[in-house]
């Protein structure tokens, strides 16, 4: 593997702009081919980030991915300026969805966004306040 | 199965260039939601939907789908279909309905994630 120290790196989100959504994730994506991950261990990152990427979008003002990749384990950090959750066992259930119509049309807003996150992290942690934001951190293992 | 015969199946035109007709497709998903197809669709597979927009685009690169049927004769805008080019996906159009696409596949053989 061509990974011999940490790589760090952020992205800025924009809410409310669908034009772009996903090109973070899609960007951390080519990174990591690069790198010459894993494909499964890829796919996982390339889910959560573009779940957490769409839900900056429908929910927040913005936001910011950061990523850092070491030998080990890559650690995603996405945190927003948003209306934040007020409460993170509901939202965390399959299925559950504060989305407005227009996002819905889009395809989102499904209430899934969340569970698959945690699905497909091997650490899940999530912390809101209403009115400030949410900040989720999650870990996949390389090994 | 290969695409070229799924295309058949399906009465489907193939409207990406790029489409190799040769690739084998074991998978499908079906589905109009998004984060349902990020949360259940397996990769390598192909995707059935009746939305059209870039973002099924995105999705699939992001989940590893090779290649996307639009049904009831949805025809893709031409960012939707450059964007699939760029990222290497097939894209098939079909006159049939979700149900009838879907069913005609089941008969011959292709099962979804749930059954494989």
């Amino acid at each position: 593997m061509a990974i011999s120290q940490s790589i760090e790196g952020s992205f800025q989100l924009i809410g409310g702009n669908f034009d772009n959504a996903g090109e973070a994730s899609i960007k951390l994506k080519q990174e990591l081919a690069r790198l010459g991950l894993n494909e499964e261990i890829i796919r996982r990152v390339a889910i959560v980030t573009f779940e957490a990427e769409i839900n900056v979008i429908i929910y927040a003002a913005a936001g910011w991915l950061h990523y850092a990749i070491t030998l080990e384990q890559i650690k995603i950090k996405v945190e927003d300026m948003g209306p934040g959750i007020e409460n993170i066992e509901l939202a965390m259930q399959e299925g559950y969805s504060t989305a407005p119509d227009w996002v819905r049309e889009l395809g989102w807003g499904a209430g899934m966004g969340l569970p698959n996150m945690k699905k497909n992290s091997d650490e899940f942690k999530i912390d809101s306040v209403v009115g400030e934001g949410t900040t989720v951190e999650m870990v996949i293992n390389i090994k | 199965m290969k695409l070229k015969e799924i295309a058949r199946l399906l009465d489907a035109e193939v409207i990406s260039d790029s489409a190799d007709l040769d690739a084998d497709i074991m998978l499908v998903y079906s589905s109009d939601l998004m984060s349902d197809v990020l949360f259940f669709a397996p990769p390598d597979c192909i995707l059935i939907t009746g939305l059209t927009h870039p973002h099924v685009i995105r999705t699939a690169e992001i989940t590893r789908i090779n290649a996307i049927v639009f049904v009831q004769n949805k025809k893709p805008d031409s960012e939707t279909v450059e964007l699939a080019k760029k990222k290497n996906i097939h894209l098939l159009v079909t006159p049939l309905s979700k149900f009838a696409a879907c069913g005609r596949l089941y008969m011959n053989g292709i099962r979804d994630c749930s059954e494989k």
